[in-house]
């Protein structure tokens, strides 16, 4: 077997279980990453926070309301609305494709936020 | 409290020097309107202002109800539901401000309520708010607020307050020779947005005016104000001018909102501007806190800053007097 035939073989091997090893792994860390960060955004004092959430594809993130009024979570291209949240209702949206979704309170369109998702 | 708030000149961005060379000097109307917390009464007459305070006006109503006069109250921010500091009982601070109307020398004619009647727009509220009107003994005219019209667009709201109304619940009527416009400011809000009007009711609205004379007295009504009083909050309207300027040939309009649950004046050339008191719950003064949301006062203090409005037009001159009067 020549030095290049033995380099072939060896890569013929290790590619795939390379591929196959990325493609096991990387939902699983996607899916651990979901878990330890806080994707949740508190709605508090008629503001998002934070303003700018970035995550994952396929995330949930949660909205909250702590404030004594209600407030919605309307997506500015009506990709997602919640209803009427009081205090201490929570919305959850799961985020299928990249892209940044601006949303805003359709109550008080003052408030305005931002989900980046890669 | 509110004295120091409205008379403090750093306070919000309409105080200031007579600019529309219409006469008035904002610093005389600003202090007539820090007595407002209290009970005032003021009068604008060909661009004079002068102002009586509410106890020695209570005691000038007692003569006797003349034609082509007319008495109206506004109410505004019912927010039934609300449940939190520094009001846990907006039933019985709105229960106040029907004893209120129903104590007052010369009986209103009939009511407009500004809106937020509800908190959550749920039917139970607005049933709670009815059965407590319902002792005025008044016929009651609404405009929604944002809370009345949450999860349905205003269906309900168009169902149980405004059938007869137009597109999302405007509508106008005549009273005693006055022009009365109930607007609604409270649906398809855009982002970053204030209160919007849209080009249908603006529209209909330049239609409906088209053919009164200018003398007609017009009162405008509508939930966020229709003048900019603090847009970082919310607290405009951003297609008002438009409406203003169909309003510019009549000599007299007076224009009542509510939302931003304290009592606020401004006159710009013939329109005279006009906020309410909530009977729920006060918020802060512009720019006063980190946010709009409600103010939390000692009790003692609550009912000092809810309360109600009552408006007088007396025929053939161009006079409306406002007065708000607190529920203590």
């Amino acid at each position: 077997m020549t030095k290049k035939k033995l380099l072939f073989s060896g890569m013929a091997v290790v590619l795939p279980l390379a591929l196959a090893m990325v493609l096991v792994l990387h939902p699983i860390r996607a899916k651990s990453e979901a878990a330890a960060s806080p994707m949740e955004v508190r709605v508090d004092n008629f503001t998002f926070g934070p303003d700018t959430l970035t995550v994952p594809v396929n995330s949930t993130v949660t909205w909250v309301n702590k404030d004594d009024v209600p407030h919605t979570i309307a997506s500015s291209d009506r990709v997602f609305k919640s209803k009427a949240l009081d205090t201490d209702d929570k919305y959850s949206y799961t985020f299928a494709k990249v892209g940044t979704y601006a949303y805003y309170c359709s109550i008080h369109p003052k408030m305005v936020g931002k989900i980046v998702v890669q | 409290m509110r004295k120091t708030k409205l008379s403090d000149p750093n306070t919000n961005g309409f105080i200031g020097h007579d600019h529309n060379n219409d006469g008035i000097d904002r610093r005389g109307f600003l202090k007539c309107m820090a007595w407002a917390g209290t009970g005032a009464l003021c009068v604008i007459e060909g661009g004079v202002l002068t102002s009586r305070a509410l106890a020695f006006d209570m005691g000038s109503k007692t003569k006797s109800h003349k034609m082509g006069e007319l008495s109206f109250v506004q109410i505004s921010d019912s927010h039934m539901g609300f449940n939190k500091p520094a009001n846990p009982d907006v039933i019985a601070t709105l229960q106040a401000a029907v004893d209120k109307i129903n104590a007052l020398p010369e009986q209103p004619e009939f009511i407009l309520h500004t809106g937020d009647i509800s908190h959550l727009s749920k039917p139970s509220e607005f049933d709670m708010v009815d059965q407590i009107l319902k002792a005025t003994n008044k016929e009651i005219f609404f405009v929604p607020g944002e809370h009345d019209v949450l999860n349905d667009d205003g269906a309900m709201f168009r169902e149980r307050y405004a059938k007869k109304s137009r597109g999302q619940g405007w509508y106008s009527f005549d009273k005693n020779g006055a022009h009365f416009i109930g607007l609604v400011n409270v649906m398809n809000l855009k982002a970053g947005g204030l209160g919007t009007l849209g080009s249908e009711q603006l529209q209909w609205m330049k239609n409906d005016l088209k053919h009164l004379k200018h003398s007609t007295p017009i009162v405008v009504f509508a939930h966020i104000p229709l003048w900019t009083v603090y847009p970082q909050w919310g607290w405009g309207t951003d297609d008002s001018a438009q409406a203003l300027s169909y309003l510019k040939k009549f000599g007299s309009v007076t224009v009542l909102n509510g939302h931003i649950h304290q009592t606020m004046q401004k006159v710009e050339g013939n329109i005279t501007f006009h906020t309410a008191f909530s009977t729920a719950f006060p918020q802060p003064a512009p720019g006063r806190a980190e946010g709009p949301g409600p103010m939390k006062v000692p009790a003692e203090q609550l009912r000092s800053i809810l309360g109600i409005t009552d408006v007088n037009y007396v025929q053939g001159r161009q006079a409306l007097a406002v007065v708000d009067s607190s529920l203590v």
